[in-house]
C-alpha cells in the first residue's frame, strides 16, 4: 500500500508552469529521491503536495484525499516539509523552536522527543539557547530536520537539505537520513546532489522542466547513461565518493 | 511649577501611561501576529466602561445584545464559508458556540442585572460580555481577509472602528458615564495625595504585563502566537494554524481592552466614541516604538502619558494636537536611520 500518492500534479505561477502533470508514489518507510536542474520544479512540487501552494490534481496521503486540506491539517495527518528555506523562527531559540515542533502535545511528551532530536543531534543540544537565526547553514538544517521530527512523522519530505553545507556536514545530513529510514519514516528527498540521492534512495524520479522525464529504482537510474552523463558526470557512481 | 504639581502631574502620568502601555504592547500584538493595525482597540476600552456603568446602575447592557447580535453575524459568516463542506455536527457546534453561549449570557445578564451583585462580579461579567466580541471581530472581519495586504486589513480596521463606535452610540446612548473606584481610599503623603484607585491601576497594569510576559516567554501557546508573527509559513509547517493564533490575539486584545476599560472608568467620564482617542495614544505609542518590540511600546506609552499629563497643565487647548505631534519627530528619525523594512509574504 502507498502512503503518498501524488496524481497528475500541476503548479502554475503568474506566467510560469511549474510542475505538470507529475505522478508519484511512495510507500511506508521508503527513500524516494526526485531529482533535476535548478529549475526543474522541485521545490515547487514540493510545496504543492504540503498544500503550501494552490496546485492542480490529486494528493492522497495514507488512503485519504488531502487536495483541499491546509497546510496545518497535512501536518497534523503525519506529513512534515523541511523546506528550501527552512522556515526557522530566527529570533526564538533552538529549544523553542523545537518545541513548537510538537505544539500539541503535552510538556512531559515534548520534553521526552526534544530529548530524541538532541540523541540524533547531538550539536543541536550545546546550542539549545541560542537564537535559530545566529545558527551555521549545517545546523540550521538539523534543527529544520529536528523540528520536522519533533511532530514524529510518517513522511519527511526534504527540500536539498546539503545545500550550500561543507562536505562533512552533507554525509552527517545523508547518515540521519538512512537511519530515519531505518526507524520506519518514509522520506521524499529532492536533491541537486543525485550523487548522494541516489546512494540512500530507493527508487528515484527526474524531473525536467516541470516533468518526470525517468523513473526507476535508484540504483538502475545511477547507472543509467543519460542520468549519469546529466547529472553524475562521467564518473558515475562511486561508493567511496561522498 | 511647583514640586507639589509636579508630583501630582508625574502621577496622572504614570496611570495613563499604564492603560496606554496595555494598548500599546497588544497593538504590537495583534500588528505582529495578523498583520493588522488595529485600530479599534480604544472600543472595548469603551465597552468595557460603559458596561460596567450599565451592570452598576442595575440595567442590563447593550453589549448583551451586541454579542448576541454579532454572534448571529459570526455563525451566518461561519456556515456560508463553510457550506461546501459542512456536517451536520459543525454546523450544530457553531451554533451552539455562537448563539447558544451569546442567548445564555443575555438571560444570565437579564436575571442578574437587577440585583446589583457589587463590584467584583458585575467585573467579571462585563469581562464575559466584552471580551467574546475580540474573536467575533476577528472571524466576521479578518479572518476572510487574513492573507491581504497591509494596507487592505487597515482600511477594514478602520471600517471595524467606525462601525464599533456607531454600535456603541446605539446600544450604550450619547450620554457618559463614570464607574465607581475600586477604592475611595486616599493617602496623604504629606507633600500630595495619592488615591488608592491610581495604585490598582498601575498595580493591575504592571501585574498584567508580567503576565503577558509570561505568557509569551513560558507557554506554548504564547510560543505560537510569537512563532506565527516570525514566520507565518513556519508556523503552518509546524501545524500553527494562522486562523487560531490570530483568534487567540483578538481574544487577548479584547481583554486587556475591557480590563483597560474597568480601570478607567472610574477616573474620567467616559462616552461612546471616548475609546477612539485613548487607543489611538495606544496606537501612537506602538508606532514609536515600531511596531515590533513590546519594551520599546510600553516605554513610549509613559512618554506619551507625560507628554500628555504636562501638556494639559501648560497647553491644555493643544494636549492632543501635541501628543500626536511627537510621533513626527520619531518617524523622521526612524525612517533616516532604520534600514529599509523587508518585505516578507
Ligand atoms: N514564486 C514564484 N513566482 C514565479 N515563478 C516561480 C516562483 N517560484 C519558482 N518559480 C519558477 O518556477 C520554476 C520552478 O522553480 P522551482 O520549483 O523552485 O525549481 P527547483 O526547486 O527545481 O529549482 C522556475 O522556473 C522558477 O523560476
Ligand atoms: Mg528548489
Amino acid at each position: 500500500m502507498s502512503l503518498l500518492t501524488v496524481s497528475d500534479l500541476s503548479v502554475a505561477y503568474a506566467r510560469i508552469q511549474a510542475v505538470q502533470g507529475v505522478s508519484l508514489e511512495i510507500t511506508p518507510g521508503s527513500i524516494v529521491t526526485v531529482i533535476g536542474a535548478n529549475g526543474a520544479g522541485k521545490t515547487s512540487l514540493l510545496n504543492a503536495i504540503m498544500g503550501l501552494l494552490p496546485a492542480q490534481g490529486e494528493v492522497t496521503f495514507r488512503g485519504k484525499s488531502i487536495s483541499r486540506s491546509p497546510t496545518e491539517k497535512r501536518f497534523s495527518f503525519g506529513m512534515s516539509l523541511v523546506t528550501e528555506s527552512r522556515d526557522l523562527f530566527t529570533t526564538m531559540s533552538v529549544r523553542d523552536n523545537l518545541i513548537l515542533g510538537a505544539n500539541r502535545c503535552a510538556r512531559r511528551e515534548i520534553d521526552q522527543r526534544i530529548g530524541d532530536v538532541f540523541g540524533r543531534f547531538p550539536r543541536l543540544r550545546e546550542r539549545r539557547s541560542q537564537m535559530a537565526g545566529t545558527l551555521s547553514g549545517g545546523e540550521r538544517q538539523m534543527l529544520a530536520m529536528g523540528r520536522a521530527l519533533m511532530a514524529r512523522p510518517q513522511l519527511l519530505m526534504l527540500d536539498e537539505p546539503s545545500l550550500g553545507l561543507a562536505p562533512i556536514i552533507v554525509r552527517e545530513i545523508f547518515q540521519i537520513i538512512t537511519v530515519l529510514r531505518q526507524n520506519g519514516v518514509a522520506i521524499l528527498l529532492v536533491e541537486q546532489n543525485a550523487r548522494a540521492a541516489l546512494q540512500v534512495a530507493d527508487y528515484a524520479y527526474v524531473m525536467e522542466l516541470g516533468e518526470v522525464t525517468m523513473q526507476g529504482p535508484a540504483s538502475q537510474l545511477a547507472g543509467d547513461s543519460r542520468v549519469i552523463e546529466s547529472y553524475l558526470g562521467f564518473g558515475g557512481v562511486d561508493a567511496n565518493q561522498n | 511649577m511647583d514640586a507639589t504639581t509636579l508630583l501630582l502631574l508625574g502621577q496622572d502620568s504614570l496611570i495613563s501611561g499604564s492603560i496606554y502601555a496595555l494598548l500599546a504592547v497588544t497593538m504590537v500584538m495583534v500588528f505582529s501576529v495578523t498583520r493588522v493595525l488595529f485600530i479599534p482597540q480604544g472600543e472595548f476600552v469603551t465597552y468595557g466602561a460603559l458596561t460596567l456603568a450599565a451592570l452598576e446602575a442595575g440595567r442590563v447592557p447593550g453589549t448583551a445584545w451586541l454579542l448576541l447580535g454579532v454572534g448571529v453575524v459570526a455563525a451566518v459568516v461561519a456556515l456560508f464559508r463553510l457550506r461546501h463542506a459542512l456536517s451536520l455536527t459543525t454546523a450544530i457546534r457553531i451554533i451552539i458556540t455562537d448563539i447558544g453561549l451569546p442567548a445564555v449570557m443575555l438571560l444570565i445578564v437579564q436575571w442578574v442585572a437587577p440585583m446589583k451583585l457589587g463590584l467584583i462580579p458585575e467585573m467579571i461579567l462585563t469581562l464575559a460580555l466584552v471580551v467574546p466580541l475580540g474573536p467575533f471581530v476577528y472571524r466576521i472581519a479578518f479572518q476572510p481577509l487574513a492573507e491581504s495586504s497591509i494596507l487592505v486589513l487597515l482600511i477594514v480596521a478602520v471600517g471595524v472602528h467606525m462601525g464599533m463606535t456607531g454600535l456603541g452610540l446605539v446600544f450604550f446612548g450619547p450620554e457618559g458615564y463614570q464607574t465607581s473606584a475600586f477604592s475611595e481610599t486616599v493617602f496623604d503623603l504629606g507633600i500630595m495625595t495619592v488615591s488608592a484607585q491610581s495604585l490598582w491601576v498601575v498595580a493591575t497594569t504592571a501585574a498584567l504585563l508580567i503576565a503577558l510576559y509570561i505568557f509569551f516567554e513560558r507557554t506554548v501557546s504564547g510560543k505560537t502566537l510569537r512563532a506565527a508573527a516570525i514566520s507565518r509559513r513556519g508556523a503552518r509547517l509546524v501545524g500553527i494554524s494562522t486562523d487560531r493564533t490570530g483568534y487567540l490575539a483578538f481574544t487577548l486584545t479584547a481583554m486587556i481592552g475591557a480590563v483597560s476599560g474597568l480601570m478607567i472608568g472610574s477616573l474620567t467620564t467616559i462616552y461612546f466614541d471616548s475609546g477612539f482617542i485613548i487607543g489611538l495614544k495606544g496606537f501612537v505609542a506602538a508606532i514609536l516604538g515600531g511596531l515590533n518590540s513590546y519594551p520599546l511600546a510600553a516605554a513610549a506609552a509613559l512618554l506619551v502619558g507625560t507628554v500628555e499629563s504636562f501638556s494639559s497643565y501648560s497647553a491644555s487647548a493643544f494636549k492632543e494636537v501635541i501628543v500626536f505631534t511627537i510621533i513626527i519627530p520619531v518617524l523622521l528619525w526612524r525612517s533616516l536611520f532604520s534600514p529599509p523594512a523587508e518585505h516578507h509574504e
